[in-house]
């Protein structure tokens, strides 16, 4: 080229080439998409980063102190914080208990509900419903209610049965008793969910498949493990990220449950930790970093899962 | 795949850019200067429980107060006292939505003067008579780093309740100390096992303080202008160490016990479930409401010598004015007519909250026996907690309950969880 072309030709050229190799109309599409996520996700993660860098507590929000950039001081604090990593580990097993209830039960009331005649199937799923509709926080104060020390009914029913030792028996003072009790609450509100997709995908399956599957003489445990569940494949994919993710950011429950983290703070997960520490004692820094740390592991558990499953051969 | 490595560092590059040049937001917190004689005055007061006697008085005093300003409307706002740091950091991040004029817990003040939320109004309240009548110890509770951020509307301080009933069936004495105070509720446990001895939570920290104190102890000593912890001293300890023979199967078994914050280990005395508890005059109305009215006496909450009092901690909240206001002097004469002699006498009458006005009080104690062993309290001395900013994040990360509390459940002993609860209010101090 002898002379430069003015660059809006450029610009229009590169335009043209997209357009004609088709590269261009997928994003036309997506545009809408991309610009809420980018307002509604991408600025506040970027903030949330940019705020973990800086000494950033109520007197700088005001302005009453200068603002001061600390590096990767308050990761450095996290890290060496004892708690941190007492919490961390209550986060993981939390979490992993949630998640493996929530499949679970989830998962044999799914398949329940492919068994059921049609009229206690609709039973199920309305009252499944009415747990899904329940607020977390309506949840929560039912439970704490229902498992009361002196007046709930659970204790009521256990002491009346001959079990004495219940009578006045905190269900929130020892650690795991607190986290199991907070446990149940999480699958009972998130079990719906789980067993709603799943029932869709076992009625997606072809009844032809398990036909020839049956006239080639397979079992029924042999159809369940080589048939039906790799076909339930991408709805397991999606509840168990789903479940990963809500699990492993929960709040609502814990904080209301355990009265906002649970004796000598024995009950605290990572984001009640991070509210604690951001919003309560107003440490933005530190609690943004705690932020970003959460953001980090849920991002590599997706990913650790995500790639698990396409070594697999699953193409999602 | 060479060209990949400039596209990095290009990129790198452009995120160092991005960061170095945009920092998180401050508010210019710049004050208008303008003071504006009209116009609406924002007000934000507490929500209580029991909230309408409260809001009679305010109205009356918002109505006079608009009687004697024209084209001025007085707003009242009740925030509830739970999310109250939620609501002030939105208030200092966010001028145009903030009150003028605010009533606060003092233990906040510490961080909200950090913040630059609080007007200084120390030179309007030099001629304002009736602060004169606000003793040292009060008037502490409203001062940061010499600066004078409110003035302190009404107190709550706490007393001992007991069962006279309870006491006299089992024959026992009145105690004379705090030794004799835990002993007494052993054994109430021991002759009724279904009743705590001594309603006293792990949570509640104003409960848990005053033994500490008695015992000459404290959360924090100032050195030279910056604070160090002394829960871990021997005296500090003795207090812990007492504390948490109450926090035991006969007295107030942990079980029930160790979550319980001060409003709920009162309830249990109301419920009629407890022998004792340390009770503020601020629950006195509840409890003349309830079936043990008739069997309940206060006392002060005895010392460690016989005829000593536990210091108790003077808790209470104030009336202040934002430092964002553009109706400054009008915010001050508001505050100073609800803090005034006339609204201290009704607020009383309404709330039973102690009066901070030396006359005031003075006048309550003679016309109520009830109220006299709080004032008999107040008057032998109280306490406060270490004015800092880091007292929120102390407060809120829990660092005092959490040593009761593993000391009470057996996971640690009083010298381990005290030199915890050290390191831990030390590193809060230091990270101001």
């Amino acid at each position: 080229m002898a002379t430069p072309a003015p660059p809006l030709r450029v610009a229009g050229r590169a335009l043209a080439r997209l357009r004609r190799s088709g590269r261009l109309e997928p994003w036309v599409y997506l545009a809408p998409a991309l610009v809420v996520l980018g307002a509604l996700l991408a600025y506040p993660l970027y903030q949330l980063v940019l705020v973990s860098f800086y000494d950033y507590r109520q007197p700088q929000v005001t302005g009453a102190e200068p603002l001061r950039f600390s590096g990767w001081a308050n990761y450095r604090t996290l890290l060496a914080d004892p708690q941190f990593w007492e919490v961390l580990g209550n986060t993981v097993v939390f979490a992993g208990a949630c998640v493996t209830g929530t499949l679970a039960v989830g998962g044999c009331l799914a398949v329940l509900a492919t068994r059921l005649s049609a009229w206690v199937r609709t039973l199920l799923f309305l009252a499944a419903l009415g747990a899904w509709a329940t607020p977390a926080v309506t949840g929560s104060a039912v439970w704490l209610f229902l498992f009361d020390p002196s007046l709930g009914p659970v204790n009521q029913a256990l002491a009346g049965l001959g079990m004495t030792g219940f009578e006045g028996h905190s269900w929130t003072y020892t650690k795991w008793s607190a986290f199991g009790l907070v446990l149940s609450q999480v699958v009972w509100c998130s079990f719906p969910f789980v067993m709603v997709t799943l029932y869709a995908g076992i009625r997606s399956i072809p009844g032809e498949v398990i036909e020839a599957a049956r006239l080639d003489g397979a079992s029924t445990g042999r159809i369940a493990l080589s048939v039906m569940l790799p076909m339930l494949r991408p709805a397991m994919v999606i509840v168990t990220i789903q479940s990963i993710i809500w699990d492993f950011k929960i709040f609502t429950q814990i904080y209301i449950m355990t009265g906002g983290g649970g004796i000598a703070g024995q009950n605290l997960v990572l984001n009640v930790y991070a509210y604690q520490q951001a919003f309560a004692s107003g440490q933005y820094g530190l609690g943004s970093a705690i932020g970003v740390v959460t953001t980090a592991l849920l991002l590599a558990i997706s990913l650790v899962y995500l790639r698990v499953l396409r070594r697999q051969g699953e193409v999602l | 795949m060479r060209y990949r490595r400039p596209i990095r560092a290009g990129a790198l590059l452009g995120l160092a850019v991005l960061l170095a040049a945009c920092a998180p937001a401050q508010t210019d917190s710049a004050e208008s200067g303008a003071d504006s004689m009209e116009g609406t005055l924002r007000v934000w007061l507490f929500s209580e429980v029991d909230q309408e006697p409260k809001e009679k008085v305010v109205d009356e005093a918002v109505a006079e107060f608009e009687a004697a300003h024209e084209d001025v409307t007085v707003e009242v706002q009740y925030i509830p006292v739970d999310s109250r740091a939620e609501r002030f950091q939105g208030a200092f991040n966010d001028p145009s939505s903030a009150p003028d004029v605010a009533e606060y817990g003092n233990t906040d003040l510490a961080g909200y003067v950090e913040a630059g939320g609080f007007a200084d109004i120390s030179d309007e309240l030099a001629e304002w008579k009736p602060y004169d009548r606000i003793s040292d110890d009060v008037a502490a509770t409203a001062r940061v780093d010499g600066g004078t951020y409110g003035v302190p509307w009404f107190l709550g301080v706490r007393a001992l309740f007991y069962r006279t009933d309870v006491f006299a069936d089992l024959g026992i004495d009145t105690p004379q100390t705090l030794d004799e105070v835990v002993e007494a509720g052993r054994t109430v446990r021991e002759e009724k096992p279904d009743m705590l001895g001594l309603s006293s939570g792990g949570a509640y920290t104003y409960g848990f303080l005053p033994f500490v104190w008695a015992h000459g102890g404290d959360i924090a000593e100032k050195k030279q202008g910056s604070y160090t912890a002394a829960v871990d001293s021997p005296e500090s300890k003795a207090g812990l160490e007492l504390y948490s023979q109450v926090l035991s199967e006969d007295v107030c078994p942990p079980q029930t016990c160790a979550q319980m914050t001060g409003n709920e280990s009162v309830q249990n005395f109301i419920a009629g479930k407890a022998a004792m508890t340390i009770g503020g005059n601020f629950n006195l109305n509840a409890v003349d409401a309830s079936e043990v009215a008739e069997d309940t006496a206060v006392i002060p909450l005895p010392g460690t010598e016989p005829g000593s009092v536990a210091p108790a901690f003077a808790g209470g909240n104030n009336l202040g004015v934002l430092a964002g206001t553009d109706h400054r002097t009008l915010s001050v004469e508001f505050t100073q007519l609800l803090a005034g002699k006339k609204y201290q006498q009704r607020m009383y009458e309404a709330m039973g909250n102690l009066p901070t006005l030396g006359d005031v009080q003075s006048d309550a104690a003679a016309a109520d026996e009830e109220i006299g062993p709080f004032v008999e309290t107040l008057e032998s001395g109280t306490r406060f907690v270490p004015v800092t900013g880091a007292w929120a994040a102390i407060d809120a990360e829990g660092v005092l309950p959490t040593m009761v509390q593993r000391v009470s459940s057996g996971d640690a002993s009083v010298d381990a969880a005290a030199a915890e609860a050290a390191d831990s209010l030390d590193e809060s101090f230091g990270g101001e």
